[in-house]
């Protein structure tokens, strides 16, 4: 089973990365950028009867940090 | 001194630990599940654990010796976490918030003046309340971030122990080192281990290990 992780900062947190992105980009001249947060894409290769309780808990114990970062899971169909 | 892979001011600190103490500390690595007896103090020292991979710090807070480190501190073992040391030590649960990247996106690697909030710790009894003090940081991610709530319970806790004077990289509140509850935990940004002897250009950082030394705690 494929699954991807996307790890994002949670609303409200600066995010010092994605405001550089989007200076870069309004620097290169594209305009019409509102905003733009950057995250992490994790992409895992687990057994297939891993249950959904367990991908959670690696989430919260490692993979995010709950304090700053929320994140949602997406199987990828084989 | 733990040491991780990828820590590089683990021989600084214990320089300095040894300079002001007499004694040199045991280097333990991040393998070893267990501490040795009769432990005075864990230093948790700056660098680049485990490359920074994942987030700062988030590699080490799950390695073997930090089930130690915190099962340590939960006796009451002082632990001082520095830099990369209170990244881990807030990825490890065992100081609120987390230290995200700088504000302003770059690496700073300069003296910062820092305010002793409290110097009733005992990590700071040797400094003055409301004393400023000259302190290098070098650190690209050392923007502490906590929900309000968390802000204001450190603050009216008298947990905030050091603050920025200036603006460094974006911490909330100007927060530049935090005490655990018990008081027993100590994780700052800046490192008093490059300021404790004439050659380091400044000594401000010595009466921080000068103030452990004389707390009266006895081993654990």
């Amino acid at each position: 089973m494929r699954v991807r992780i996307f790890v994002t900062l949670k609303t409200g947190v600066l995010d010092p990365q994605g405001k550089a992105i989007h200076h870069a980009l309004e620097g290169l001249g594209f305009a019409g950028v509102n905003d733009a947060r950057a995250g992490k894409l994790i992409e895992l290769d687990l057994a297939e009867d891993m249950t959904d309780a367990a991908i959670d808990e690696m989430c919260r114990k490692l993979l995010a940090n709950m304090v700053i970062e929320n994140y949602r899971v997406e199987k990828v169909a084989a | 001194m733990i040491v991780f892979p990828g820590s590089n001011c683990d021989r600084d600190m214990a320089e300095a630990i040894r300079l002001t103490s007499g004694r040199a500390p045991a280097m333990i690595w991040h393998r070893e599940a267990e501490l040795p007896e009769g432990l005075d103090l864990i230093a948790v020292p700056g660098g680049f654990s485990y490359g920074d991979y994942l987030r700062s710090g988030a590699m080490a807070a799950q390695s073997p010796v930090m089930r130690a480190v915190a099962a340590a501190a939960e006796r009451g073992v002082t632990v001082l976490g520095v830099c990369n040391g209170f990244q881990v030590l807030t990825e490890a649960g065992l100081l609120p918030g987390a230290l995200m990247r700088n504000a302003g996106i770059r690496f700073v690697c300069r003296d910062v003046p820092l305010k002793v909030e409290n110097s009733q710790s005992a990590f700071t009894s040797h400094y003055a309340a409301g004393e400023e003090i000259l302190v290098p940081v070098a650190h690209h991610d050392g923007n502490y971030q906590a929900d309000a709530e968390t802000l204001d319970r450190l603050e009216g806790e008298g947990r905030v122990v050091f603050r920025y004077a200036d603006s460094v990289n974006g911490s909330a509140r100007g927060i530049a080192g935090i005490l655990n509850a018990a008081g027993n935990v100590l994780g700052m940004m800046p490192h008093p281990e490059r300021a404790v002897e004439p050659a380091h250009g400044r000594t401000d950082g010595r009466r921080l290990f000068e103030g452990l030394l004389e707390a009266d705690g006895q081993p654990a």
